[in-house]
């Protein structure tokens, strides 16, 4: 007996592809079509980009579409909307709200970033400095964000900023949706240890975002930033990646390139080659626990054991490479770059040394797994209870 | 060069029916067994609870692997692993894994239909505890060209040579032993009783599990002595990488229940007037615990899902054989700095299970050697 929900997906995947063939339909129609057919976020609500089925059938969607010729390149384009935006909205936002940002936003016309981390707020997100005071039906917003991906080219920012500075840090928190071509918004690129600008700093100076961007209630900007979070490690704890491909790929690479027969390079290879197997495997299990409904300590490990390992590795494959790891092919142009990769080697080994920074430091990562996974006792912290303003920062 | 080949789709939920083995599995080794038994067995001079081996034997663990029609109940090696991942977690002494999974794994890889039937149903029945003798100096792990000989004598062999880390050696009724024959390599079927066998139980690092040295002086065998037919090297290969799969379950096991006696040690443990796991310095030392044996066991229950795929099981045994391995001894020696200065003293448990951690690792040829099966493997 068929399933009647994949019955029902797969007719509306054979119609979209019947009216709009992916090769001759320009993508943002196509894509607009798929919203519309609610084959986008197939467990968002009807009218809203889905189904209301279960989430697990997107991927079975994605994988029929691409089979059909048809670009989830969206998906990657617009990631922050896509992934963590929409389930922002889903979650939180009033339907007028969604009607207006979600159609935009899967079809790429309307690019989204987020707005977070500020230099006095990396790990301690909660603790952040950026106000916004009413006005009217208006917030003025002063302050400044940093490491925002995209934000050159994105139309919409989640914005978290501080409306009550008189209450513990948690409670006087409000999300907004910000235009980012508003008057005061100051987006300049922010250069990395490669040379290159992935990431923006954003100024605030007096912009004025209207009341009906608001998310949720005034106050609520915490348990919105939750939402945030949890979609943007669904999508980074999402697919699977196949054996030996990625950092562990390279480096066998070189080491078959560089014709190496030393003993101890190869052990050393072989055992982050096995490490990084298990890590995947690791992700693998993970993703068919979780799917079957069995959740299990092995879905928190991964961020965590990648970012290890991708420093590890790429640290090795510099040894590999010998005096050719001690050139930089790439230059310090200062550009901003195309895409998010592949690397050279050198370039590789300075990137990863924010993967155990961006999304949570291992740090923090170690502090989930030790509290919520392992049921180890909190830190005693000490701005709990203190209003914001009372909070000691530097 | 190709690329590795991707992994086969592998299921890793456990079934119903293991649930059932574990769930069993684990009040039996709590109740009849239980770190204060293991202490007992430990310090005795057989090393384990003979009366414990036969109540083990009738709930069927001894025959566990082996076929209906020998005696026994014909699970697979992954029914196999969830057993004796229970059983690593509570270090059980005694020779399970030398003789249900060793000289199991042996006869059924490498005996002849008249040989399994002969030998596998005593071992199903636990009536018979057999044990395997392949190893003879402390670093050479090739199976090939063992300095034991057997020469064809007037309608038999003769067997000559040393043994050594002969699991359960003074505990095994049979052994069988790896020797040079004029066509390349033989298992041996030999009664520990024989003529010329000579016995000697080592002192050894893990009192849980014993071994001995054997040596074979001009030990007369039957014709049918030999398991098989022709070079058993390759077989053999096969063997060790069944049990270092084996021994992965084990070592998950033993890894598990160190991280839950840090993290239990760490909640209940009050020094500058609140629990140690609350400072980072521990809790992220149980953290990275809790990652090493999460991969250890993506790469024990992967090996043990793969073992009829060939290529894919070279890979997969010294993949489970090196991460599991260098997992539980880590996690077991940062579960004594977690404990601090108890971890280190006689009465706590910690020191048997660092001491299971570290031998386990040593016996089928420790995790460099695991890496470059691996390495060949995956043509690195």
């Amino acid at each position: 007996m068929p399933d009647p929900d994949i019955t029902r997906v797969d007719a509306l995947v054979d119609e979209l592809i019947d009216e709009f063939p992916p090769g001759p339909t320009p993508e943002e129609e196509f894509w607009g079509a798929q919203y519309d057919k609610g084959l986008a976020w197939v467990w968002h609500p009807e009218g809203y980009g889905g189904l209301g089925l279960d989430r697990r059938h997107q991927s079975y969607i994605d994988q029929r579409l691409e089979r059909a010729g048809a670009s989830t390149e969206n998906r990657r384009r617009n990631l922050l909307g896509i992934a963590m935006g929409a389930g922002v909205l889903d979650a939180h936002a009033t339907d007028e709200q969604k009607r207006r940002w979600l159609r935009p936003m899967f079809t790429t016309e309307e690019l989204w970033c987020q707005l977070f981390s500020e230099p006095g707020a990396g790990s301690d997100v909660a603790g952040l400095a950026t106000r916004a005071v009413r006005d009217g039906d208006e917030w003025v917003v002063n302050g400044q964000k940093v490491w925002t991906t995209l934000a050159h080219i994105a139309k919409w920012g989640m914005v978290v900023t501080r409306t009550d500075p008189e209450v513990p840090k948690h409670q006087g928190l409000t999300y907004f949706i910000v235009d980012m071509t508003s008057p005061g918004v100051d987006v300049r690129p922010l250069y990395q240890i490669t040379g290159e600008a992935e990431f923006n700093e954003v100024f605030f100076d007096d912009v004025r975002i209207p009341d009906e961007n608001r998310i949720d209630a005034v106050g609520a900007g915490w348990r919105v930033v939750l939402t945030t979070l949890m979609n943007e490690r669904v999508a980074i704890g999402g697919g699977s990646i196949p054996r030996e491909s990625g950092y562990i790929g390279d480096a066998v690479d070189v080491w078959r390139k560089t014709g190496s027969d030393d003993p101890v390079l190869r052990d050393e290879l072989l055992r982050l080659w096995a490490d990084a197997e298990a890590a995947r495997l690791t992700s693998i299990r993970a993703n068919q626990l979780a799917s079957a409904g069995i959740p299990g300590p092995e879905g928190s490990t991964g961020k965590l054991a990648w970012a290890n390992l991708n420093k590890e590795i790429t640290a090795f494959t510099m040894e590999l490479l010998g005096l050719d790891g001690t050139l930089y092919p790439d230059g310090y142009d200062l550009v901003r770059p195309q895409g998010f990769g592949p690397h050279g080697p050198q370039k590789a080994f300075l990137r990863t040394r924010a993967n155990s920074i961006e999304g949570g430091t291992s740090e923090i990562m170690l502090n989930i797994l030790g509290e919520r996974v392992l049921g180890l006792p909190g830190e005693p912290r000490v701005d709990k209870d203190l209003p914001w303003t009372d909070v000691p920062r530097g | 060069m190709c690329p590795v080949a991707d992994t086969p789709d592998v299921s890793y939920a456990p079934t119903e029916e293991q649930e059932l083995i574990a769930s069993t599995a684990r009040q039996f080794v709590e109740d009849r067994i239980g770190l204060d038994k293991v202490r007992e067995s430990m310090m005795s001079d057989d090393g384990f609870d003979p009366v414990l081996w036969k109540e083990m034997a009738e709930m069927g663990w001894t025959g566990l692997g082996i076929g209906e029609e020998h005696g026994g109940s014909g699970l697979s090696p992954v029914d196999m692993g969830v057993l004796l991942e229970e059983m690593g977690r509570l270090v059980t002494p005694g020779p399970f894994f030398a003789s249900a999974v060793l000289a199991t794994t042996t006869i059924q890889e490498l005996a002849s239909a008249d040989q399994r039937a002969e030998l596998l149903p005593a071992l199903a029945s636990g009536e018979t505890i057999a044990t395997v003798a392949v190893f003879e100096s402390a670093r050479d792990w090739s199976l090939e060209q063992p300095k034991t000989e057997a020469k064809r004598s007037a309608g038999g062999w003769v067997l000559e040579g040393n043994k050594r880390a002969v699991l359960n050696g003074a505990d095994a009724g049979l052994l069988l032993v790896t020797a040079a024959t004029e066509d390349g390599v033989g298992v041996f079927v030999v009664d520990a009783r024989a003529d010329g066998v000579a016995v000697t139980p080592e002192s050894v690092l893990d009192p849980t599990r014993r071994q001995a040295s054997v040596t074979f002086d001009g030990v007369s065998l039957s014709d049918d002595a030999r398991l098989g037919e022709g070079d058993a090297g390759p077989g053999l290969g096969h063997v060790l990488a069944l049990a270092t799969t084996a021994m992965a379950a084990e070592q998950v096991g033993g890894a598990q229940r160190c991280l839950e006696l840090s993290v239990d040690y760490a909640k209940s443990r009050y020094q500058f007037g609140r629990p140690i796991g609350s400072y980072q310095a521990i809790k992220h030392r149980c953290a990275n615990m809790l990652m090493k044996v999460e991969h250890a066991r993506s790469a024990a229950y992967h090996a043990a899902r793969v073992t009829d795929v060939p290529d894919e099981f070279a890979i997969a045994a010294p993949l489970a054989g090196s991460v599991a391995s260098e997992a539980y001894v880590w996690v077991a020696g940062e579960t004594i700095q977690v404990h601090g200065g108890i971890g280190f003293t006689w009465e706590h448990d910690a020191h048997i299970y660092l001491k299971r951690a570290k031998a386990s690792s040593l016996l089928l040829g420790g995790p460099r050697h695991q890496r470059s099966l691996m390495g060949s493997a995956i043509g690195i």
